[in-house]
């Protein structure tokens, strides 16, 4: 559904990515994990608009995606929950899942998908008229989610959504990613987390600094590869 | 408008938030009418019941006015980074359509005068403004400085045959501008206090814009579009907030403003020339920086207060020092902005906030059970 064919981008004469080619299907949940540096957010920044590729084709369904903004990418279907999670800290939750439905036309479902994101996510029913900037880091990342699945996407980005999150509520997000996943959303997960990153997907790319793949495959293909943690780590220390 | 669709709501239901919007406006109009207050009682003992009261009321009226225009300043400067300092001249283009139209009858005027300033500022946005969305701050500043000096010395010229017909300044030309409709700005006395009816029309617009403003921005989904954009702009794109959108109403609802705005301004001065709208966006400016360019009621508010001290030291200061109003605002300002940087009022809550909350009861909001 959405394939990147030899892109890179760069700030200036920097190359934050380089060559970088991958895949995500119709369903999949795909993971992208590399050490700090190694240009996995900048890559989403490019697939979402925000960033323009200095070289390289990106498609999605089909049709590219250069030159489009973010906004028009969103209504192509694919949504971002961001790195940091990027709430409207001075809106209120309600009014964030209300923006998360900008995009769509059909006013009376939205509402009926803001009340099952409510369901979903206990948290955001019960403090619907209050403040975001008042959600703990772990409500506030479901916040995030939700305003971005609200867009109803095709698929779905998700930046670090675990970052600085205790160790509990880690293992919550990435169980409701999984369920989400099993309904049919279409993800591609960026994480630090390799390890668990590697688990939960389908297949995993890793990333090397500069933004070149150094491994890909499933969680089976990646432990013949050897002891990937070691490898990884080795990796991103050797660089 | 916005629904909350129904469903099991722990603390807090739209009726709660409702409560919190009018305990926030409350707490707002408490911080202006506390110092008013004072500043009422000041003038009475200096200059006698009546004459303090009518110049606090003149004041206020004043006010107003500059508390629209700072508002719509800061409406620009959040969703886009822009200090246009080109709204000036929409008010100078409002005077302009004033004139032009000054024997429509006052409703033609009214009309005419706002259509024209709300389609210029759109124009501005369109033909200026929209082929720099990826620039710099800076460059939108400098930008606008071109803008205003282009409109200005279009009205210089003669490009449009205009200008000699009122020697080049309507003002000083054999016509004093717009003449003022005596039945508008005629004064009567109630128990002493001149009064005019342009001065409680001032007042009457000024609250219904500013109520409109906050329905717009707290109930509606354009206004949560703007609300989200002035906090993070890429982010609200990013969930589907069309940017040329939102940035087109904003310059449309700033038109609408400023429209309003120069009506008023030009009713009560009457004056016509085509640097007309300097001062009063200097003011303004000023205004907005001292209330938080970052939060529109800290803005207007901030408009509004200065707008008030500039007219109260015209009315008290000695005719020598008349010239030295501005100085002395000037010179709060610069304290102001030495000792509280970000505003009175900003988004985090700025002094007035701080200091007001010393007097009430911890909040109920805050850290999630």
């Amino acid at each position: 559904m959405l394939k990147l064919n030899d892109v890179s981008v760069h700030y200036g004469r920097i190359a934050a990515v380089q060559g970088l080619s991958l895949e995500v299907n119709e369903g999949e949940l795909v993971g992208l994990v590399g050490h700090n540096g190694a240009g996995k957010s900048t890559t989403l920044w490019t697939i979402t608009g925000v960033l323009r590729p200095s070289a390289g084709q990106i498609t999605f369904a089909g049709r590219s995606l250069l030159g489009l903004s973010p906004d028009a990418i969103l209504r192509r279907g694919i949504a971002l929950v961001p790195e940091n999670r990027r709430i409207f800290s001075r809106l209120t939750v309600g009014e964030n899942l209300r923006i998360g439905t900008s995009a769509r036309k059909d006013r009376r479902h939205a509402d009926q998908d803001i009340a099952k994101m409510c369901d979903r996510f206990p948290a955001l029913g019960t403090f619907f008229g209050r403040r975001a900037s008042t959600l703990s880091g772990g409500e506030q990342q479901q916040l995030a989610i939700a305003r971005a699945l609200l867009s109803r996407p095709r698929l779905l980005l998700l930046d670090e959504p675990t970052l600085g999150l205790a160790p509990l509520i880690v293992d919550r997000v990435f169980e409701s990613l999984q369920e989400l996943n099993r309904e049919g959303v279409t993800m591609l997960l960026v994480e630090q987390n390799a390890a668990r990153t590697i688990e939960v997907a389908d297949r995993t790319y890793v990333l090397r600094s500069g933004g070149r793949i150094a491994f890909h495959g499933t969680q089976e293909e990646l432990a013949e590869v050897g002891d990937f943690e070691t490898a990884y780590i080795g990796m991103a220390a050797a660089e | 408008m916005i629904r909350i669709p129904r469903m099991r709501t722990g603390a807090s239901t739209g009726a709660e938030v409702a409560a919190e919007d009018w305990l926030q406006a409350l707490r707002a109009s408490a911080g202006i009418a506390v110092p008013l207050g004072l500043l009422v009682l000041i003038l009475c003992v200096i200059l006698g019941a009546a004459k303090g009261i009518q110049y606090t009321l003149d004041a206020i009226s004043y006010g107003s006015i500059f508390a629209l225009l700072a508002m719509g300043l800061a409406l620009l400067f959040g969703v886009m980074g822009l200090m246009n300092f080109a709204y000036g001249e929409l008010i100078m283009a409002g005077a302009y359509t004033m004139y032009f139209t000054r024997s429509w009858g006052w409703l033609g005027m009214i009309v005419i005068t706002i259509v024209v300033v709300t389609i210029l500022s759109l124009l501005m946005e369109l033909l200026a403004f929209r082929p720099l969305r990826r620039a710099s701050p800076v460059t939108l500043l400098i930008t606008s400085f071109a803008v205003s000096y282009a409109l200005q010395e279009l009205a210089w010229t003669d490009v449009l045959g205009l200008s000699h017909r009122f020697n080049a300044t309507i003002g000083t030309g054999p016509q004093k501008g717009v003449q003022p409709y005596p039945w508008l700005t005629h004064q009567f006395s109630i128990s002493g206090v001149l009064i005019s009816k342009l001065e409680i029309a001032i007042w009457i617009v000024t609250l219904v814009i500013l109520l409109a403003m906050t329905f717009l921005l707290r109930r509606t989904t354009l206004g949560i579009q703007l609300r989200a954009s002035t906090e993070d702009f890429r982010m609200a794109q990013l969930v589907g907030v069309r940017a040329n959108w939102v940035i087109s109403a904003a310059f449309g609802i700033t038109g609408l403003i400023a429209g309003v705005a120069s009506l008023l301004y030009i009713f009560r001065n009457g004056q016509v020339a085509p640097d007309i709208g300097q001062g009063p966006l200097f003011i303004a400016f000023v205004g907005g920086v001292i209330g938080g360019l970052g939060s529109l009621s800290g803005a207007a508010l901030g408009g509004f207060v200065l707008g008030v001290v500039i007219n109260i030291l015209n009315a008290s200061l000695p005719f020598k020092l008349h010239s030295y109003a501005l100085l002395f605002a000037f010179v709060a300002v610069i304290a102001i902005v030495v000792f509280q940087p970000e505003g009175l009022i900003t988004v985090r809550g700025g002094a007035l906030l701080r200091v007001w909350r010393r007097f009430r009861k911890p909040v109920t909001e805050g850290a999630p059970a």
